[in-house]
C-alpha cells in the first residue's frame, strides 16, 4: 500500500473539515477525491501533504507510520503537489522557479536543471520551454511547470487540486494522457475534480466526502457520473438537465468595432470586437483564460478605456460612462475574483451587499440605510440558499460556492438589464452550480441580455442561446448555438475563425 | 520558532490590546524608575494620578488633548482608507507658520471674522501641506509613507527660517520668536482661571462629525472600502484617486486646526519649539483607539497624559525631558506587540502538536 490514512480529522472553529477519514491508496493507482465546495477536500489533501497539521488519526506511508512534519518532509518522501492556485513568480523564468522550489543541494548548476527540465518534459510530452519567463506562460503551460516541478524528483504519489478546470478540452485531454502515463509507470494519483465525466475516464478509485465524512466510495468506470453525483449530494438533489431557450427581443447592448490597447505588459490586446446583446438571450462566450476575458469585462464594466469603438445601450453611448453611471443605466457585472473584486473579504454580508446595491436602493442623498440594506441582504441569502450564519458574517469565513451564490443573488436581485457574468461557477459544486444557472435562466426569461464567459464547456452549451469564443483578443462569429459544434468550437477557441466577419446581427 | 496566523483573532482581545500594553508600559515603566533609582510607586503616582489630582491638572491634560485629539481625528479617516499619512506633524507645523504669519498681519484688527479667518488660514495651510503628499501619490505613484515624513521636516526647517528671520519680533531681544499675538488673535478661554480654549468644542463637535461619516454615509463606507480593498473600490468604480486627496486634505485641515489650538491659544505666539510631537503621538491615539471615535477619544486622554506626567516628573523629581517619548513609543511597542501576538501564535520547534490550540490557528507559511 503506498498511502492510507487512518481516521484523520481536523477541527477549525465552527466547523469539522474532516472527520475521521480513511483511505488507501495502492501504487500506480490513480485515486479521485470527490466533493461539493467546503466537504473538506482540499484540508485532507494539504493534510496529506504536510500544509496542515491533522488533529487526530494516523498516516501510513509505504506500510511505515509517518508524521509529516511540512512540505519539504513530503516531498523528500516523495510526494508532490498542484495547488488550485499556481505559486510560481511571473518574472522569473521556468528553470529559475523550478530551482526555487528544490532543496540548494538538489540543484548542483542551472544548466544541469535545464537540461533535467527538457528531458522530464520530453519524457511526458509536457513541451516547455526552460527560459522563458513564467509570466508570458498561458494558463496550461504554467500548470505544466507546476507539474514538471513534481515530476523533477523521484516521484511516487502526485496530488492534484482540480487541474482541469483552468485548462481547454484539448489540454485536459493532454494531461489525462499524462497522468495515465505517470500511473503506468508506479507513480499513485489523487486527483481533486468536479467533473465527473473527467474522474470516469480517468480513475480507478474515488472516494467521496461529504461534510468533512467519507460517505462512500465507487469504482468510477462502473459507475454512471449521475450515480456519483448523488453520492456527493446525497437524494434530495435534482440536476436541470436543459433548459428551454430564451424568446430573443430588441437589441440592447452592442458593442462597435471596439479596441483596447494593452496597459501593461501581461494585458491581452482586444481587437475589432464587435458584439450584440439582445434582450432575453444569454450569449455565452468560450475561450482559454488570459485570451482577453478579463480585459473585456473590465471593459464592460468601465474600469478600463476602448482606444477606439463605440458601445451603446439601448442605442445611447455609453462608451464615456464610468462604472457607476453605467450600473445606474441598469448594467451589472460578476467578476471573476470573488475575494478582493467581487467582495471584500473582512466585510459581512451586508456590508459586501451595499457594495454594488447602494446603486438601486439603500442610500438616499449618501446617507446609508443600513436596516433597508440588512433586510435585502436577508433575503439573498434566503432566496439564494447561501450557507452562512447570517448577514453578519465576513465574506471570507463563507466558502468559494456560497459567496458565489452571494454575489450573483445581490446583481440578480438588483434586477439588472445587462448582467455580465465571469466564471459564474468555476470551482462551484453540482448543487450550488445547478441553482446559479436557474437563477441565470429566470433573470433572462425576465427580459435581461445576459453574457457568460466561461471555460467550462458543458455549461456553455446548457446556458447560451448563441455562443462564440474569444482567442488572442479576438471574437469569432456568435451565432445559434444549434448552428455550433463542439469542434467548431474548440476551432475557434484555437482562434480559428471560419470567415473574417467576427459577428452576426441575430 | 516561529509564528503562525490565529485563524480566528479573539475580538474581546482586539478590544482589550490597549489595556494591556498600557499595564505593560506602567509594568516596565515601574522598574525603569526602580532602576534609574526613583521610587517607582512615587515616581508612578506623579506621572500618572499627581497632574490630574485638582482641576488645573485636569484642565491642563484638555489643554493636551485638544491638539492631539484634532490630530487624530483626520488620522482615523486615513488610516481607515489605509492612507498611512504619517505627516501631521508636518502639516501641524506648516500650518502653524502659515497662520502665525496670518494672526501677526491681524495683531490690529478688530471684528469677529479674525479668529475665523486664521482658523480657515490653518485648515488651508495643512491642506496644502498634505496636498503635496496626495499630488505625489495620485500622480507619481509615491508612497505618502515616505513623502509626507521628508515633508515634516521640511516644514519643521520652514518654521525655523520663519523665526529666525522675517516672523522674528522685531522688538524681541532678537529671540528667535515672533511678537506676542493680541487678545483679538487669541482663541476664548472658557474659563479665566484656565488655559483651555474653545478649540476643544471643535474637536468634540469634528469627533461626532466623522464618527456619523463613517457609520452612516456612503462616503465613509467608500472609505473603509478602500482601506479594505482597493481592487473591490475599482470593481465597483468608486474614484480611489478622489478618495486620497480627500481623506489627505481632511486630516491635513484637521492638523491645521491643531496647530491653531495650539499657536492661538496656550502658546500665543510662533516658537521654534512648537513641535511637542502631537503629529505623531496621534498616530498612537488612533492605533491605541481602534481606529473608533469613542476610542480614540479615550486614547487621547492617555497621550495626553503621558505629556502632562511628564512634565510633573520632571519637575518633582528632575526626570529628562526625554522620559516622554520613551513612555509613548513604550505604549506603541507594547501595543504592536499585542497586536501581534492576537493575531498570531507562537510556535516552539520540537513542539508536539498541541491539540489544545491548533484548532483555533492556522499554518501560513510553509
Amino acid at each position: 500500500m503506498r498511502l492510507e490514512l487512518l481516521g484523520l480529522s481536523k477541527r477549525y472553529p465552527g466547523c469539522v473539515a474532516n472527520d475521521a477519514v480513511s483511505l488507501k491508496v495502492e501504487p500506480g493507482e490513480i485515486h479521485a477525491i470527490l466533493g461539493e465546495n467546503g466537504a473538506g477536500k482540499s484540508t485532507l489533501m494539504k493534510m496529506i501533504y504536510g500544509v496542515v497539521k491533522p488533529d487526530d488519526g494516523q498516516m501510513m506511508w509505504n506500510n511505515k507510520e509517518v508524521e509529516i512534519k511540512g512540505p519539504a518532509h513530503a516531498r523528500q518522501l516523495g510526494m508532490g503537489m498542484v495547488f488550485q492556485h499556481f505559486s510560481l513568480f511571473e518574472t522569473l523564468t521556468v528553470t529559475e522557479n523550478i530551482a526555487l522550489y528544490l532543496e540548494p543541494s538538489e540543484v548542483s548548476s542551472m544548466a544541469a536543471l535545464r537540461q533535467h527540465i527538457e528531458a522530464v518534459a520530453q519524457e511526458y510530452g509536457l513541451a516547455i520551454n526552460p527560459d522563458r519567463k513564467v509570466g508570458s506562460l498561458s494558463v496550461g503551460e504554467q500548470q505544466r511547470v507546476e507539474i514538471i516541478r513534481c515530476l523533477i524528483q523521484d516521484i511516487k504519489l502526485l496530488i492534484l487540486d482540480e487541474p482541469t478546470a483552468v485548462l481547454t478540452p484539448a489540454e485536459a485531454d493532454h494531461l489525462i494522457q499524462v497522468l495515465k502515463q505517470l500511473a503506468s509507470k508506479g507513480c499513485s494519483i489523487l486527483f481533486i475534480s468536479h467533473k465527473l465525466h473527467e474522474v470516469n475516464a480517468l480513475c480507478d478509485r474515488a472516494t467521496v466526502l461529504r461534510a468533512g465524512k467519507v460517505t462512500g466510495s465507487c469504482v468510477p468506470r462502473e459507475t454512471s457520473p449521475a450515480d456519483m453525483a448523488r453520492l456527493m449530494l446525497g437524494d434530495e438533489l435534482t440536476l436541470t438537465e436543459t433548459f428551454t431557450g430564451g424568446k430573443t427581443a430588441d437589441l440592447l447592448l452592442q458593442l462597435k468595432q471596439i479596441e483596447v490597447a494593452p496597459n501593461d505588459l501581461f494585458a491581452i490586446h482586444l481587437r475589432d470586437i464587435n458584439l450584440n446583446l439582445h434582450r432575453g438571450e444569454i450569449v455565452g462566450l468560450a475561450g482559454v483564460a488570459g485570451n482577453g476575458q478579463d480585459e473585456l469585462v473590465d471593459l464592460l464594466n468601465g474600469e478600463i478605456a476602448a482606444n477606439a469603438g463605440q458601445m451603446t445601450l439601448s442605442g445611447q453611448s455609453i462608451t464615456p460612462l464610468s462604472v457607476q453611471q453605467r450600473r445606474r443605466l441598469g448594467m451589472a457585472v460578476v467578476p471573476a475574483d470573488r475575494i478582493g473584486r467581487g467582495a471584500v473579504g473582512t466585510m459581512n454580508l451586508t456590508e459586501n451587499n451595499l457594495l454594488t446595491a447602494s446603486i438601486t436602493h439603500g442610500t438616499k442623498g449618501g446617507l446609508i440605510n443600513w436596516q433597508a440594506v440588512s433586510q435585502r441582504t436577508k433575503q439573498i441569502i434566503q432566496r439564494y440558499k447561501v450557507k452562512t450564519t447570517g448577514e453578519h458574517e465576513q465574506a471570507d469565513s463563507l466558502s468559494g460556492g456560497n459567496l458565489q451564490k452571494f454575489i450573483l443573488g445581490r446583481e440578480i436581485e438588483q434586477a439588472p438589464q445587462v448582467l455580465i457574468c465571469f466564471h459564474p461557477t468555476w470551482g462551484v459544486d453540482v448543487g450550488a452550480a445547478n441553482l446559479i444557472h436557474q437563477q441565470l435562466i429566470a433573470l433572462r426569461d425576465q427580459g435581461a441580455a445576459i453574457l457568460v464567459l466561461s471555460e467550462d464547456l458543458d455549461e456553455l452549451y446548457l446556458l447560451a442561446d448563441r455562443l462564440g469564443a474569444l482567442c488572442a483578443g479576438q471574437l469569432s462569429p456568435v451565432i445559434a448555438k444549434d448552428e455550433v459544434s463542439l469542434e467548431q468550437l474548440g476551432q475557434w477557441m484555437a482562434g480559428q475563425f471560419d470567415s473574417k466577419e467576427t459577428s452576426h446581427a441575430h | 520558532m516561529r509564528i503562525e496566523k490565529r485563524l480566528q483573532p479573539s475580538r474581546t482581545m482586539v478590544l482589550m490590546s490597549p489595556v494591556l500594553a498600557l499595564v505593560l508600559t506602567l509594568l516596565t515603566g515601574a522598574a525603569l524608575f526602580k532602576l534609574l533609582g526613583h521610587p517607582a510607586g512615587l515616581s508612578l503616582y506623579n506621572y500618572f494620578i499627581n497632574p490630574i489630582s485638582d482641576w488645573y491638572g485636569v484642565s491642563e491634560l484638555l489643554v493636551k488633548v485638544t491638539p492631539l485629539l484634532l490630530c487624530a481625528i483626520g488620522l482615523m479617516l486615513c488610516f481607515k482608507g489605509k492612507v498611512w499619512n504619517i505627516g501631521a506633524e508636518g502639516q501641524f507645523i506648516f500650518a502653524a507658520l502659515i497662520s502665525g504669519y496670518v494672526s501677526l498681519q491681524l495683531l490690529q484688527a478688530e471684528g469677529f471674522w479674525v479668529l475665523p479667518v486664521i482658523i480657515l488660514s490653518g485648515a488651508l495651510a495643512g491642506m496644502a501641506w498634505a496636498g503635496v503628499a496626495a499630488l505625489l501619490k495620485t500622480h507619481f505613484g509615491a508612497s505618502e509613507i515616505l513623502t509626507t515624513i521628508m515633508l515634516n521636516y521640511i516644514a519643521l526647517n520652514l518654521l525655523l527660517w520663519g523665526v529666525h528671520g522675517p516672523l522674528k519680533d522685531p522688538d524681541g531681544y532678537n529671540f528667535p520668536e515672533s511678537a506676542l499675538f493680541t487678545d483679538q488673535t487669541l482663541l476664548p478661554l472658557l474659563s479665566e482661571d484656565y488655559r483651555v480654549t474653545v478649540a476643544i468644542y471643535i474637536a468634540l463637535f469634528m469627533l461626532a462629525v466623522v464618527w456619523f461619516v463613517l457609520s452612516k454615509t456612503l462616503f465613509g463606507f467608500q472609505i473603509r472600502v478602500l482601506g479594505e480593498s482597493a481592487r473591490a473600490a475599482n470593481f465597483v468604480g468608486y474614484n480611489s484617486k478622489l478618495l486620497i486627496w480627500m481623506l489627505l486634505l481632511f486630516s491635513g485641515a484637521m492638523a491645521g486646526v491643531a496647530a491653531v489650538s495650539e499657536v492661538n491659544g496656550p502658546v500665543g505666539q510662533l516658537i521654534p519649539t512648537l513641535n511637542l510631537g502631537y503629529g505623531y503621538a496621534a498616530i498612537i491615539v488612533v492605533f491605541m483607539g481602534r481606529m473608533h471615535p469613542v476610542g480614540i477619544l479615550i486614547a487621547s486622554f492617555l497621550l495626553g497624559l503621558t505629556y502632562v506626567g511628564g512634565e510633573m516628573v520632571q519637575i518633582e523629581q528632575g526626570m529628562p525631558k526625554s522620559i516622554v517619548g520613551l513612555f509613548q513609543g513604550m505604549l506603541l511597542f507594547f501595543l504592536l506587540a499585542c497586536d501581534l501576538l492576537i493575531h498570531y501564535r507562537l510556535v516552539l520547534p520540537n513542539s508536539a502538536i498541541p491539540s489544545f490550540s491548533s484548532r483555533r490557528s492556522k499554518q501560513v507559511v510553509s
